[in-house]
């Protein structure tokens, strides 16, 4: 599928700042579901900085403005042509060892609750049967319901409430996998807006967990499927923040106005 | 008979390093060794030596008690230990490059993966990133007890950012100004190229972009830490800038220094700060005390960092246990030091073992230091010991055990005169183009009679280290 992308995120200060400094990690990773046609990031009064390739595989840029300043737009644009690779993640490039995806954070600390949840993994015949179970049980067990969380709650909590976004489903999948012994991540990236109604979120995220013999597979309790071709995959990390595709400061006392649009869409071919 | 090695005394003969020390302390009349002791006081209080004590909210400006009475290895015992610390900096460093790397080691089994990957101080941002010179731990100190003539024993490796060596170029200098006619008396090697040396070392880890002399800086969380002195200390020394973090920014692909006469690009960053703080961007977002955006540029290999984030998870307790394997495997080499005997609780044997003897071992956290958070248990009450088992049931893999040892004691000025108390030795080798170290290091002293546990924030004193010249 050839799918194009517009993301625009607006800082807006209401006191110029001194100077910000950003990290992105804004480009489509690089697998066999995936060719990028054309992607530009560009950010208003920006100075491009360092630039790597890191041990995950996701493409890091670090920006820097020079104030003073009372706005920056970061704008993403571009198409892509994707695979359905039925969610495996192949022909990724990356160092770093599953096992380092056994560690929890704050964000995705495995209280009870998610450590049963966890339980369903051994309980499959199969690990892969048992991801996907536990997909399930996920999707189950929060309810998508924008606005009623917020970007620090915790994998635990929303699990508790009852409801949450995809952030929060996909917290709560990797928390209790890992709890059930199954490296996973947290995924970032774009999913196209769907024909069936549901409100889906364009800025999107998911899990991703590791089954030896197969690999790294995503799973999207959000949506109760794995990425398909409707699916553009940014980077990965431990838990949200450690995955976020923007991370960045300012110098400065004024205080923070955040506005995002992202629009993904189905160009012709 | 005491059943402890005393380092001057053997079988009631004084041991021939010892030899010239026997009549400077008796001849040293009790009025002359206050008025010394006095002296020495006023002068680190004066220098301003000080050494902050956490959690205990005691005087932040408390001095770290000096003794005079010198600790001394001959030239034989000190190239045993300098070839043992160099093998043990060269196989650390090896560590840290494979398990961000390829991981060798991990595959080999030579070392439980888990131990590895899910280890705390594991940084995965680093993974594939080869810092200059393949060296992540700059200066390694490498904590050294000793229980009889010739057997030496590692108690820990301190990768990060060990802290004391202004203690150990002070105490120096310290006993140069008041006993200078012990200098002449006896040969003793120099350890005042230290500062020299580091300087050197770190800048010879300057990254690929860096095509001049490099400019090193040391960046200090700032004066309420407890080694702030040592921070400055050393920047004096060296020659170079004490800074904080912000005065430190990233501008495009590098980072800069802020100074009178504008922004200074920087090269090599001597840091004394944790991982977890250097980079809002990477690590802790709420950190005030780091670098924005710093981590983009040392991964792009636009400044260096010493030592290299993600170094910590080659000094944790319980993979410690493993740096003999670490030295055969990378090395092809039998390991020079020995370690000390250690039961991992995190294993279902040495949990039981360790929890029946709970009353003869000391038994640490994994990831503590300082002396925190650890039973010594043959001089603990009962209650102090069933305190502890139940911690330790709750979190085995959180504490390693190791045998009660019987550490070496030297002579020590105390209340009553001199009297025998226990040491331990942490060498400071600096690991760059080269790797060296200055023939000496930090003695630490457990001051209090019978006490085995030697760190400054538990009580502990300092004094000078002789290695004499053969």
């Amino acid at each position: 599928m050839l799918l194009s992308v517009e993301h625009v995120t607006v800082y807006r200060y209401d006191r110029p700042v001194r100077g910000v400094v950003q990290s992105h990690r804004l480009m489509p990773s690089k697998f066999d579901g995936q060719k990028v046609l054309d992607w530009s990031v560009t950010m208003t009064g920006g100075e491009l900085g360092s630039a790597f390739r890191d041990g995950a595989g996701d493409w890091v840029q670090g920006w820097t403005v020079a104030g003073p300043v009372d706005e920056i737009e970061v704008r993403v644009s571009g198409r892509v042509l994707t695979t359905d690779l039925a969610g495996i993640l192949r022909g990724h490039k990356e160092l770093v060892p599953p096992e380092a995806y056994l560690r929890n954070t704050e964000a995705t600390f495995a209280d009870a609750a998610l450590q049963e949840l966890g339980q369903i993994i051994a309980a499959a015949e199969s690990p892969l049967g048992g991801c996907h179970n536990l997909t399930d049980a996920i999707s189950d067990a929060i309810a998508y319901k924008p606005g009623s969380t917020r970007a620090h709650t915790t994998a635990a909590e929303a699990l508790a409430q009852g409801e949450g976004v995809c952030q929060d489903h996909a917290q709560a999948l990797i928390s209790a996998a890992r709890s059930g012994g199954i490296p996973a991540r947290y995924v970032s990236g774009y999913l196209q807006s769907g024909q069936d109604g549901m409100d889906h979120e364009a800025a999107h995220a998911w899990g991703e967990l590791y089954i030896a013999g197969i690999g790294w597979i995503g799973f999207d309790p959000a949506n109760r499927c794995c990425p398909d071709d409707r699916y553009i995959r940014i980077g990965s990390g431990l838990d949200a923040q450690d995955a976020a595709p923007i991370r960045g400061i300012s110098r400065g006392s004024g205080s923070e106005i955040l506005s995002v649009t992202v629009a993904v869409q189905t160009q012709e071919q | 008979m005491t059943p402890y090695f005393n380092e001057m005394f053997q079988n009631n003969a004084v041991r021939p390093p010892y030899a010239r020390l026997e009549g400077w302390s008796a001849d040293m009349p009790a009025n002359i060794r206050l008025a010394k002791q006095a002296e020495a006081e006023a002068l680190f209080r004066r220098i301003g030596i000080t050494f902050a004590v956490y959690g205990e909210g005691g005087d932040p400006d408390r001095l770290i008690p000096f003794d005079m009475f010198p600790r001394v290895f001959t030239a034989n015992e000190w190239a045993k230990l300098e070839r043992g610390i160099k093998q043990r900096a060269r196989a650390l460093n090896a560590f840290l490059v494979d398990v961000y790397g390829r991981g060798e080691i991990v595959r080999a089994g030579r070392i439980p993966a888990k131990l590895v990957y899910q280890n705390a101080a594991y940084e995965k941002s680093v993974c594939g990133f080869v810092p200059p010179k393949g060296v992540y731990s700059h200066i390694v100190g490498i904590d050294i007890v000793r229980t009889g003539p010739s057997e030496f024993y590692v108690l820990e490796d301190n990768c990060r950012t060990p802290s004391g060596v202004s203690y150990m170029l002070e105490s120096r200098e310290m006993m140069m100004r008041m006993f200078p006619d012990l200098f002449r008396e006896n040969r003793i090697e120099p350890i005042d190229s230290y500062p020299y040396k580091l300087r050197r070392t770190l800048a010879s880890v300057a990254p690929a972009k860096c095509d001049r002399d490099p400019t090193v800086v040391i960046l200090t969380p700032g004066h309420f830490n407890s080694a702030y002195y040592e921070h400055s200390f050393l920047a004096d020394l060296m020659g170079v800038e004490l800074v904080e973090g912000q005065d430190l920014f990233v501008d495009g692909a590098f980072v800069y220094m802020r100074t009178t006469e504008g922004p200074k690009r920087v090269d090599v960053i001597y840091r004394r700060l944790d991982d977890d703080y250097i980079d809002p961007l990477c690590f802790r977002p709420d950190s005030m005390l780091g670098v924005p955006g710093l981590m983009d540029v040392y991964r792009s290999g636009g400044v260096s960092i010493c030592s290299a984030p993600g170094a910590g998870v080659a000094d944790d307790k319980a993979v410690y246990t493993y740096v003999p394997e670490m030295i055969r495997f990378y090395l092809g080499e039998e390991p020079i030091l020995s370690n000390v005997p250690t039961w991992k609780c995190g294993e279902a044997s040495d949990l039981k073992y360790v929890t029946e003897n709970l009353h003869e071992l000391v038994v640490k956290e994994v990831h503590g230091s300082g002396g925190y958070g650890m039973l010594v248990g043959p001089k603990s009450t009962k209650q102090q010991v069933e305190d502890f088992r139940a911690l330790i049931l709750a979190n085995p893999g959180n504490y390693i055990a190791q045998p009660t040892l019987a550490l070496s004691t030297t002579p020590t000025f105390v209340e009553e005169g001199i009297a025998p108390r226990h040491v331990d030795l942490r060498p400071y080798c600096l690991v760059g183009e080269r790797i060296e170290l200055v023939p000496g290091g930090l003695t630490r002293v457990a001051l209090r009679e019978g006490s085995l546990v030697v760190n400054s924030s538990q009580g502990g004193g300092v004094k000078d280290t002789w290695v004499l010249a053969e």
